[in-house]
C-alpha cells in the first residue's frame, strides 16, 4: 500500500483536539512551536453546525437522537457509545461502555461544564487511607495552572471553603454565579435541614465577558454548542488563539494508527489513516503529544510495537492500559407536589445546575473510603421527544386516562420532577484495564481495545449511601421518590463503567518507571519526546469531574515541553 | 403559469421525493435526509390541505391512519386553551417516527389490530366505525393500566400507553403544545435574575441570607 509521507517535520504533533489537545495546541503555538493537530473526526463550526435556539418542532424527530446522538438530536457532539466501523470488545461477563467523539474539539463540544478544582487530598489519597497510589505531584504544583484556567477560560462559582469548612474544595478565581432557580432553592432548604452543604455550582460558563467572548445569555443549551462562545469548548476557546499564531495546522479526518519511533527509542512521528479516502499517511515530528482520550491514547501506544518496545511504545513496564477508571454514577428522581401548578416562568438559566453539593462527610465515620458530589436537576425544560412519557405511573397523577382531564394533567405535572445524580470517586483496581483484542480490528484494520472492568464494594457502598441520601432529601422536600431502590445485586444503582464518560488512568504517571508510564511532567519514562495530555496520566479519580484537571495538567505539561524544546533538551 | 398548475407541480414533486423515503425496516436517516424528508412531508401535507386531500401516510395503511387520527384526538382533544392532537400534526409525527425508528412498528400495527378485533367482538364493527360512546367505552377499559389488567385487557392497555406517550410527545413538542404548556425559555436573556417573587412565595423560599453569594452589583445577579 502506498503511504504518503510528508516532507515537513513539525516541532510537535498532537493527537486529539479536545480539552488536552486543544490546550497543548494553545500553549505550544504561543511558545512558537510549529504544531500539527490530528483529529479523527471532521471540522465542526458552532456558528454553522450548532443547534442553539432550535425548537423541538424544527425537527421531525423532535429531538430524538438515537444511537448516533445519545444525548439527543441537538447535542453538539458527534459520537457515542457505539460507532459504526469502530467496535471494541469486552471480557466475558464484564462491561465498559466507551464513549468516543469524532469531531474537532471532541467531547468538549457537549460536556457538562462542571469544573471542580481538585483539592490537596485528591493527590495523596493513599497517604490518607492507604488505597490506590499517590500522585507524583501535589496540589501546590498544579494550583498555578488551575488559576490560569480560571482566568483564561473563565468559570463561575464562589469560594466557600472558609464558610463550609470543606478544606478539600479549594478557592478559585470565580465570576459571579447565577442565582438558584425556584426548585433549586427548595432543594437547598431540604439540604439545610439535613446539614448537607448546597453551594453555588462551579461551571466554565461566562457570566461576565472575557477575552472577547460574550457573557452567557441563559438559554440553557450549552450542550448544543454555544454560538456566542460563552462556555468552554476547545474549538471556541483554545484553538482560535492557537490558529492566530500561524503555527497551527489542523488535520481533520486523521485516524491515528501508530506512533512511530526510531532505534534509539525516540518518537519520530505519527502514522494515520485519512478517513475520507483511506489513504495511509505519516507525519514527522520532533515531539509527540497524545491527547486522544485515555483509552484511545493507550490503544495507540499498545498498537505501536517495535523490537525495542514489543509490548507497545513506552510500555516496557506493562502498565499501559492498566488502572482504567471512571467516575461512579447513580441517580434518583422524585416528584415534588410543591412544584405543581407553578406560574409559567423561564427556568433555562445556564446549561446546567446553579447549585450543587460538594462531598461533605468525614470518611472516618463511614464504612467506605472516598466520596461523591451531588448534581441536581429539574425545572420546566423545553418539551421534546419523550416528553412526560409513562404518565400512567406518575405520582400525583390519575394512573392513566385520556381526554381533557389528561391534557390538564400534563399541564399540572409539567416541571414537578427533581433529579439527583451522584458523581464520585472510584478507586483504581487491578481488574479494570484495557488491552488489544487479539482478533478484532476496526474498519481501517487497526486492532481494537478489549475492556475488563469491575466495581468493588468501595464504590457499591458509596452508591448505597448516595441512594439513602437522595431519598432523604426528596422526602424532606415533601416529595415522592420515583426511582426504585436498587440493592447490592444491582450495585445499588451504579451505572456501568464508562457511562459517566470520565475515562482516565490508562497511562498513569509516577516516580517509579517500573510502576508507571509517565513522569511527573506526563513525559514517558522510556521515550523522552513523548507526552500525554488527556485523562490517561491520572493516578486516581476524585469526587470531582476531571476536565478542569485535564486542562490544568495539559497546560503544565505543555509549558514544560515548550521549555525543553527551547533548550533543545528533548 | 397559473397558481393551480404551480401547486400541482410542487405537490407532485414533493410526493415523488416522499416516495423515495426508506419504508423498509432497519433504515435510519441522516440528520440532513430526515430534515429534507420532514420538509417535503410538510410541503406535501400543506399541498394536500390546500387541495383538501389527505396526507399520505408512509407507514400506516389508510385505514390504520384514520383510526390513529381518532385515537390521538380522543387522547388530547381541543379545549379552550389549544387545539387537538391532529391540529398539532401528531398523526404525521407518529407516521414519521415509525419509519425513522422501526422498532415500534409491530407494537403499533398489532395494537391497532387488537383494538379493531376488540371492537368487532363487542360491537360488530371496527373502531373507526364505532359510535363515540362505543369508542370511549373501550378507552375507559384500557386507558388505566391497573384497571385494564384487572379486566384481562393488559394488551390493550400496553398499546394505549404507547399511543398516549407518542401523542404526548408529538403534541407537547409541537408549536401548539409548547405554547399551551407555558415553556417560556429558548430565548436570549440579557441577564439572569433568578426566580420571580410569585414563584418564591408559592414555594415558600427566598434569597434571604444568600446575599453573600449573589451580590446585586454583579452582572447576572
Amino acid at each position: 500500500m502506498q503511504v504518503i509521507e510528508s516532507s515537513k517535520e513539525y516541532d510537535v504533533i498532537i493527537v486529539g483536539s479536545g480539552a488536552g489537545g486543544g490546550m497543548a495546541a494553545y500553549v505550544l503555538t504561543k511558545a512558537g512551536a510549529n504544531v500539527a493537530l490530528l483529529e479523527a473526526g471532521a471540522l465542526w463550526d458552532v456558528a454553522k453546525d450548532g443547534a442553539m435556539f432550535k425548537w423541538s418542532y424544527d425537527s421531525p424527530r423532535r429531538g430524538f437522537g438515537g444511537k448516533e446522538k445519545p444525548f439527543g438530536e441537538f447535542d453538539g457532539c458527534i459520537g457515542g457509545w457505539e460507532m459504526d466501523g469502530e467496535p471494541y470488545t469486552m471480557a466475558p461477563g464484564e462491561r465498559w461502555d466507551w464513549f468516543r467523539a469524532r469531531m474537532l474539539g471532541g467531547r468538549t463540544n457537549h460536556w457538562g461544564r462542571i469544573s471542580l478544582r481538585w483539592g490537596p487530598d485528591d493527590f495523596r489519597r493513599k497517604g490518607i487511607d492507604g488505597l490506590g497510589d499517590d500522585w507524583p505531584i501535589t496540589y501546590d504544583d498544579i494550583k498555578p495552572y488551575y488559576d490560569n484556567c480560571d482566568r483564561f477560560i473563565g468559570i463561575f462559582g464562589n469560594n466557600h471553603a472558609s464558610e463550609t469548612g470543606l478544606h478539600n474544595e479549594p478557592d478559585g478565581i470565580f465570576q459571579p454565579p447565577p442565582k438558584p432557580r425556584g426548585y433549586e432553592l427548595l432543594i437547598k432548604d431540604a439540604c439545610d435541614k439535613l446539614k448537607i452543604p448546597c453551594v453555588p455550582a462551579r461551571m466554565s460558563i461566562l457570566t461576565q465577558p472575557l477575552n472577547g467572548r460574550a457573557a452567557c445569555h441563559y438559554c440553557g443549551q450549552c450542550g448544543r454548542g454555544c454560538g456566542t462562545h460563552s462556555n468552554f469548548s476547545s474549538p471556541t476557546v483554545l484553538l482560535p488563539p492557537a490558529e492566530k499564531t500561524g503555527k497551527l495546522t489542523v488535520v481533520p479526518h486523521a485516524m491515528a494508527r501508530e506512533v512511530l519511533s526510531d532505534d534509539e527509542g525516540r518518537a519520530t512521528g505519527v502514522s494515520y489513516v485519512n478517513t475520507t479516502n483511506g489513504q495511509e499517511t505519516t507525519l514527522r515530528g520532533k515531539i509527540v503529544v497524545l491527547a486522544a482520550s485515555a483509552c484511545e491514547s493507550a490503544r495507540l501506544l499498545l498498537n505501536s510495537t517495535s523490537p525495542r518496545f514489543p509490548k507497545g511504545l513506552a510500555n516496557n513496564s506493562g502498565v499501559v492500559g492498566k488502572y482504567l477508571i471512571d467516575s461512579t454514577g447513580m441517580s434518583v428522581s422524585g416528584f415534588i407536589p410543591k412544584l405543581v401548578d407553578l406560574p409559567s416562568v423561564n427556568e433555562d438559566g445556564v446549561g446546567g445546575m446553579h447549585l450543587y453539593t460538594p462531598w461533605w462527610v468525614d470518611n472516618r465515620k463511614l464504612d467506605f473510603p472516598r466520596g461523591y458530589h451531588i448534581e441536581i436537576g429539574g425545572g420546566r425544560r423545553m418539551p421534546g421527544y419523550g416528553f412526560m412519557g409513562g404518565i400512567e405511573e406518575h405520582p400525583g397523577g390519575s394512573g392513566g386516562g385520556y381526554g381533557k382531564a389528561l391534557k390538564e394533567e400534563y399541564r399540572r405535572l409539567y416541571g414537578t420532577g427533581v433529579g439527583f445524580a451522584l458523581r464520585g470517586e472510584m478507586i483504581p483496581n487491578k481488574d479494570s484495564y484495557c488491552e488489544i483484542d487479539p482478533e478484532v480490528v476496526d474498519q481501517w484494520g487497526i486492532p481494537v481495545l478489549r475492556f475488563h472492568f469491575k466495581w468493588s464494594d468501595h464504590e457499591r457502598k458509596q452508591a448505597k449511601h448516595g441512594q439513602e441520601t437522595f431519598r432523604e432529601i426528596i422526602q424532606t422536600m415533601g416529595g415522592t421518590v420515583t426511582t426504585p431502590w436498587r440493592d447490592h445485586d444491582q450495585d445499588y444503582g451504579l451505572e456501568p463503567g464508562g457511562r459517566i464518560i470520565h475515562e482516565s488512568g490508562t497511562i498513569r504517571m509516577g516516580n517509579e518507571p517500573k510502576a508507571s508510564v509517565l513522569n511527573k511532567y506526563c513525559q514517558a519514562h522510556e521515550v523522552p519526546n513523548l507526552f500525554v495530555c488527556d485523562g490517561a496520566p491520572f493516578v486516581s479519580q476524585a469526587d470531582k469531574n476531571l476536565t478542569w484537571t485535564i486542562l490544568a495538567f495539559a497546560w503544565r505539561t505543555s509549558e514544560y515541553i515548550a521549555e525543553q524544546w527551547k533548550k533543545r533538551s528533548i | 403559469m397559473s397558481e393551480t398548475a404551480m401547486s400541482e407541480i410542487s405537490r407532485r414533486k414533493a410526493l415523488q421525493v416522499l416516495g423515495t423515503v426508506p419504508a423498509a425496516a432497519g433504515i435510519s436517516w441522516t440528520g440532513a435526509e430526515a430534515a429534507q424528508a420532514h420538509q417535503h412531508a410538510e410541503q406535501a401535507r400543506q399541498a394536500a390541505a390546500d387541495e383538501k386531500t389527505a396526507y399520505e401516510p408512509k407507514f400506516f395503511t389508510k385505514a390504520e391512519y384514520a383510526t390513529l387520527g381518532i385515537l390521538v384526538d380522543l387522547i388530547l382533544p381541543a379545549d379552550e386553551r389549544s387545539g387537538s392532537a391532529t391540529d398539532a400534526g401528531v398523526p404525521e409525527f407518529i407516521d414519521f417516527m415509525l419509519v425513522d425508528q422501526p422498532t415500534r412498528q409491530t407494537a403499533l400495527r398489532g395494537g391497532l389490530r387488537w383494538l379493531d378485533r376488540e371492537c368487532d367482538t363487542r360491537f360488530g364493527k371496527a373502531f373507526a366505525a364505532c359510535a363515540a360512546a362505543e369508542q370511549t367505552a373501550i378507552l375507559d377499559d384500557i386507558a388505566w393500566p391497573e384497571k385494564a389488567e384487572a379486566k384481562g385487557l393488559s394488551h390493550g392497555a400496553r398499546f394505549f400507553s404507547l399511543v398516549r406517550d407518542l401523542t404526548a410527545t408529538g403534541f407537547w413538542s409541537s408549536k401548539v403544545g409548547v405554547e399551551d404548556i407555558g415553556y417560556l425559555g429558548n430565548v436570549p436573556a440579557p441577564k439572569w435574575t433568578g426566580a420571580p417573587d410569585e414563584v418564591l412565595q408559592k414555594l415558600g423560599v427566598s434569597y434571604d441570607g444568600l446575599e453573600k453569594w449573589y451580590r446585586p452589583t454583579d452582572a447576572g445577579a
